[in-house]
């Protein structure tokens, strides 16, 4: 029976026939069909994804155990035995401790049990392998390269949203871009992207995850480009493309020592992570593995020190921006550390620290993406540096331990950050494409459906309940506070302050663009459906999706056990993962995060609106000043990537270089070369000249020498020539004679 | 008789035959020494040719030859003289020394 | 028998003797006209030594072609070359040369006549029976006939060449 998590590879390949096909015959079919070409194939693969999700909560509910798991396994080919263990050993291993015993062979039996409370794994369900179909792309000297597709919870639900986002881009931009100069090559290159994602989101190896993240990069690199007649949008597109390289290096180098540290044997994502936990792993290799492969992530997702490409990236148009660099491709590196988790737990000992790099990071991050949003004016980049400030929420959960917390902000930060990014479109729309917020202001009145989503995604960001924002970073945040074994208090710290911060920020940004007088230029009105009906779409998102993941007992208040914590049960992985402990929902962490955002959303409205507290501090005193010039700096990170290393690359490092080119190797080269002529010159004199035609006049004058000595005999005179013959006669005679 | 006799004799005669050929200067007596040479080289084939016929009564060969030898030596003599002769007619001596224009 | 051998044998060395020291002065006289006798000497000889090896035909047409043309074409030679009369000092090589012709012929008659003496000691002629001129007037015409042939012509050539090398024009 056809089963589409079988063949989960139709959706991605589909989104490249839709690309192909735009590519080709886009320019000649119009605009019109080309947007349906993509709405349509977009379309088909969200319904399929629903249907791949639908397959998954199935096997989640009905795992294959016993004689069915290992007739699926041996036929499917779908779990890869890399750790020199059988299959059937693997199996056995993988679900014992829920509680089953599994036969290898048709002899099902007594002896099953699901055991539904926790096991070994802290999931609250049975072992359910991963759906991995593979085949062979290459072989070298005995290892097997696969390529193939690997779907469990994680990969539906981001096969989900990335459809969803991606439609409702699709049928927005019809609107935004209309009349655009390159509209089919921008819907071109939504159907690349979008495919390129998928691809990478089902990869069931870290050489696929590559290909994948590579591809995306480069849409990423032609979307921001998109009106490149303006340098700035180039050079936005290149610091983008090239920020993002400097991280894959740490990427590659990542893929490469993982893989060796997994044994050597295989990039199956299944296999590292079985490995990384088995405790057979070298765990110095593991760090430095976790670590380099956090490198690509660091790009990637706009962490510290390499998130300085995603608010130039905002010269994108805004659809690009609320798809690519809001909801799907920026989660591209908290999508690998999601998947690879069993090498990073293991290598940075995420259960038994209290502090490590990657939380850090993360935490870090979001401090100051928070406190960069204060001092921008333009609101899609108020919007990037909230996106950076999420993103690294989201990696400080996947720090510490609370994988769920931080996949689950991922789902529901994709909906609202999309709400918003697509909302400043909206409103740009309306302001002549400017996004200055100095120029807008009561543009509630003016754009009401606009205002109400904008708002409601404004307070899901916040975190304020009952929205999507407030479950899933309080998730985050007793995630931090419980830990694994210790408590991270610092991140927990930064956490709150950060609640505090984009609350604020969020609020500084809601309130100039939406309140007040109109400051601008243009005669906004609201937006056409194609614009307004996708925001509506995923506010409503917003305001539903939280509950997905509604906490066992939320103060006291529990529901029935199959409608809590329903994301966490689908999309938590229960094969090669980590055992982590799962915070309870924490009622005083709820309240002091939610006090903190409202306190936040408090102080932007008296700030802003109603023009109370400190205006004209930086004018006033000096340090302010310098903090507020050293904020619009953006921590001169820029200066110092671009005026010292790079200007010192191009610069002294260039002349450097070049001097050294010039003057020793091509002088060694050189002297080489003269060398060899002076080489040339005393072979041709000494010998070819002296030897070898000396040799060969010697010879000739040996000849001549010779000819000249036995010319003597022949004197003409013809006794002469007697007498010679006579003593010839004589010897010839004697030697007949006497020898023969 | 032995035949030796003969044969040293004709051995005898041609080494004076061969020192006269390489020692003598004038033209005419180095064809002289050449007969010498040519007469004991006769001697010895009839003295051969005699011994044969003793065996066998049809065998006449050593005569024969030393005819032709002698034949072959007069056309020889003749017309080595007649060199000679030419050789006298442009240089005036026959001195066979001078005739080294060959020389290489 | 033992006297006739005896005769032969000393009419072989006397008539050997002869020959050989006509022989040498043939090589050493230093008159060109001597230098002819001598060789009439030797050649005489050598018929004689024929009529002693029964050999007939051979001993007169010896007699009658070199002695009787040969020695004349060597006079007519000595004349019409201007030969000097009586002692000529100019008529040997130098003496290194002549030295040199010692040398060779006498390692040239040591060489023979080991191998003469060493291949033919005692060996005997028998009876030594006339050589009938029929007998070899038939081995000409039949047996090698050829050759005569060819030596008529080789005589037709040289009388020919000779004539023509010495023809006054």
């Amino acid at each position: 029976m056809f089963n589409i998590i079988d063949k989960v590879w139709i959706i991605p390949a589909l989104m490249a026939a839709s690309f192909l096909v735009i590519l080709f015959f886009g320019k000649r079919w119009g605009t019109r069909v080309t947007a349906g070409i993509g709405i349509a194939s977009v379309s088909i693969c969200l319904i399929l994804s629903v249907v791949v999700a639908g397959n998954w909560i199935n096997r989640v509910n009905n795992p294959p155990t016993g004689a069915a798991l290992a007739a699926e396994i041996v036929q499917a080919n779908g779990l890869t035995p890399q750790t020199g263990k059988t299959i059937g050993e693997e199996i056995n291993a993988a679900t014992k401790d829920s509680g089953e015993t599994v036969a290898t062979d048709s002899q099902s039996a007594s002896g099953e049990s699901h055991a539904s409370e926790a096991g070994a794994y802290g999931g609250e369900h049975e072992s359910v392998p991963p759906v991995v179909r593979t085949v062979t792309w290459f072989q070298i000297g005995g290892l097997q390269f696969e390529m193939g597709t690997l779907v469990d919870g994680l990969a539906a639900m981001m096969l989900i949203t990335v459809c969803i986002i991606s439609l409702l881009v699709h049928i927005y931009s019809t609107e935004y871009l209309r009349g655009d100069v390159r509209f089919t090559h921008y819907y071109a290159f939504l159907s690349l992207f979008t495919a390129s994602m998928l691809f990478y989101v089902l990869s069931s190896n870290t050489l696929q995850m590559l290909v994948g993240w590579e591809l995306v990069g480069v849409c990423s690199f032609g979307l921001i480009g998109h009106w490149w007649e303006e340098k700035k949008n180039t050079d936005a597109a290149l610091k983008a493309f090239l920020t993002n390289r400097v991280g894959d290096i740490g990427l590659i180098l990542g893929v490469i020592i993982t893989f060796f540290a997994a044994g050597g044997s295989s990039f199956n994502v299944l296999h590292l992570n079985e490995y990384a936990l088995s405790g057979n792993a070298n765990t110095a290799l593991l760090l430095i593995g976790a670590l380099c492969l956090f490198g690509g992530v660091t790009s990637k997702s706009g962490q510290f020190p390499l998130h300085t490409w995603l608010p130039d990236a905002m010269a994108g148009p805004t659809p690009v921006s609320a798809l690519i660099h809001a909801a799907t491709m920026v989660v591209a590196g908290v999508y690998l550390i999601a998947r690879l988790y069993g090498v990073f737990f293991s290598g940075l000992a995420i259960g038994s620290s209290t502090f490590h790099y990657v939380a850090f990071i993360g935490g870090f991050t979001t401090i100051i993406g928070g406190l960069l949003a204060f001092v921008q004016t333009d609101l899609k980049k108020v919007l990037a540096y909230s996106t950076i400030s999420q993103l690294g929420y989201m990696v400080m959960a996947l720090g510490v331990g609370a994988w769920t917390a931080g996949v689950f902000h991922l789902f529901t930060h994709a909906f609202f950050k999309a709400c918003l990014f697509l909302g400043a479109g909206s409103v740009a729309h309306a302001c002549h494409h400017s996004f200055d917020m100095r120029e807008m202001g009561g543009l509630r009145k003016k754009m009401p459906v606009t205002h109400a989503t904008f708002l409601v995604a404004t307070l899901a960001l916040a975190g304020i309940f009952p929205l999507a924002g407030f479950w899933s970073k309080d998730e985050i945040l007793a995630g931090s506070a419980n830990g694994q074994e210790n408590a991270y208090t610092i991140m927990l710290i930064f956490g709150l302050i950060t609640a505090f911060l984009t609350a604020a920020y969020m609020g500084r940004a809601y309130w100039m663009t939406f309140w007040g007088k109109y400051r601008g230029h243009a005669h906004p009105h609201e937006s056409p459906k194609v614009i307004t009906v996708p925001l509506i779409i995923l506010a409503g998102c917003a305001v539903v999706l939280g509950f997905t993941n509604f906490p066992k007992s939320f103060f006291g208040f529990k529901l029935p056990g199959s409608f809590t914590t329903r994301f966490e049960h689908f999309v938590e992985p229960t094969f090669a993962f980590p055992a982590i402990q799962h915070a309870p929902f924490t009622p005083w962490l709820a309240i002091a995060s939610t006090i903190l955002a409202a306190g936040g959303l408090f102080v932007a409205y008296q700030y802003f609106e109603k023009n109370r507290g400190p205006h004209g501090l930086t004018s006033r005193s000096k340090i302010a000043h310098a903090g507020y010039t050293f904020l619009e700096n953006k921590y001169y990170l820029d200066n110092l990537y671009t005026g010292v290393i790079a200007g010192s690359t191009t610069g002294p490092l260039a002349r450097a270089a070049n001097w050294f080119n010039q003057n020793i190797i091509d002088g060694v080269v050189n002297g080489i070369g003269n060398g060899a002529r002076k080489i040339a010159g005393v072979v041709y004199v000494f010998a070819d000249q002296i030897i070898i035609d000396g040799a060969v006049n010697g010879s000739g004058q040996g000849s001549e020498g010779a000819g000249q000595l036995l010319r003597k005999i022949q004197t003409g005179k013809v006794q002469q020539y007697a007498s010679i013959l006579f003593a010839g006669a004589v010897v010839l005679a004697g030697v007949l004679v006497f020898v023969v | 008789m032995f035949l030796n006799q003969f044969l040293l004799l004709a051995a005898i005669l041609f080494c004076i035959g061969v020192y006269g050929v390489l020692a003598r200067k004038n033209g005419v007596l180095v064809l002289m020494s050449i007969e010498l040479i040519l007469n004991s080289v006769n001697i010895n084939l009839v003295a051969f040719g005699a011994y044969w016929h003793v065996n066998d009564m049809a065998n006449v060969t050593g005569q024969v030859f030393a005819l032709f030898v002698i034949a072959v030596a007069a056309a020889e003599v003749g017309v080595g003289l007649a060199l000679v002769l030419l050789i006298y007619r442009n240089r005036q001596s026959i001195n066979i020394d001078d005739v080294d224009m060959l020389k290489g | 028998m033992l006297a006739l051998l005896v005769a032969q044998n000393i009419a072989f060395y006397i008539i050997a003797v002869m020959m050989v020291f006509g022989a040498i002065r043939v090589v050493t006289t230093k008159n060109v006209m001597h230098a002819a006798l001598w060789l009439v000497l030797v050649l005489s000889g050598a018929a004689a030594q024929f009529i002693l090896l029964a050999a007939e035909f051979v001993a007169i047409t010896q007699v009658l072609v070199y002695l009787g043309a040969i020695i004349v074409l060597f006079l007519f030679g000595i004349m019409l070359t201007r030969a000097k009369t009586g002692t000529d000092d100019d008529l040997d090589n130098k003496k290194s040369a002549k030295f040199i012709g010692a040398g060779i012929g006498l390692a040239l008659f040591g060489l023979m006549s080991y191998s003469l003496i060493d291949g033919f000691k005692d060996t005997e002629f028998g009876d030594l029976t006339v050589q009938r001129t029929a007998e070899v007037s038939d081995s000409i015409f039949s047996t090698y006939l050829l050759p005569f042939e060819v030596l008529s012509v080789l005589l037709l050539a040289a009388l020919i060449g000779a004539i023509v090398i010495a023809r006054r024009d």
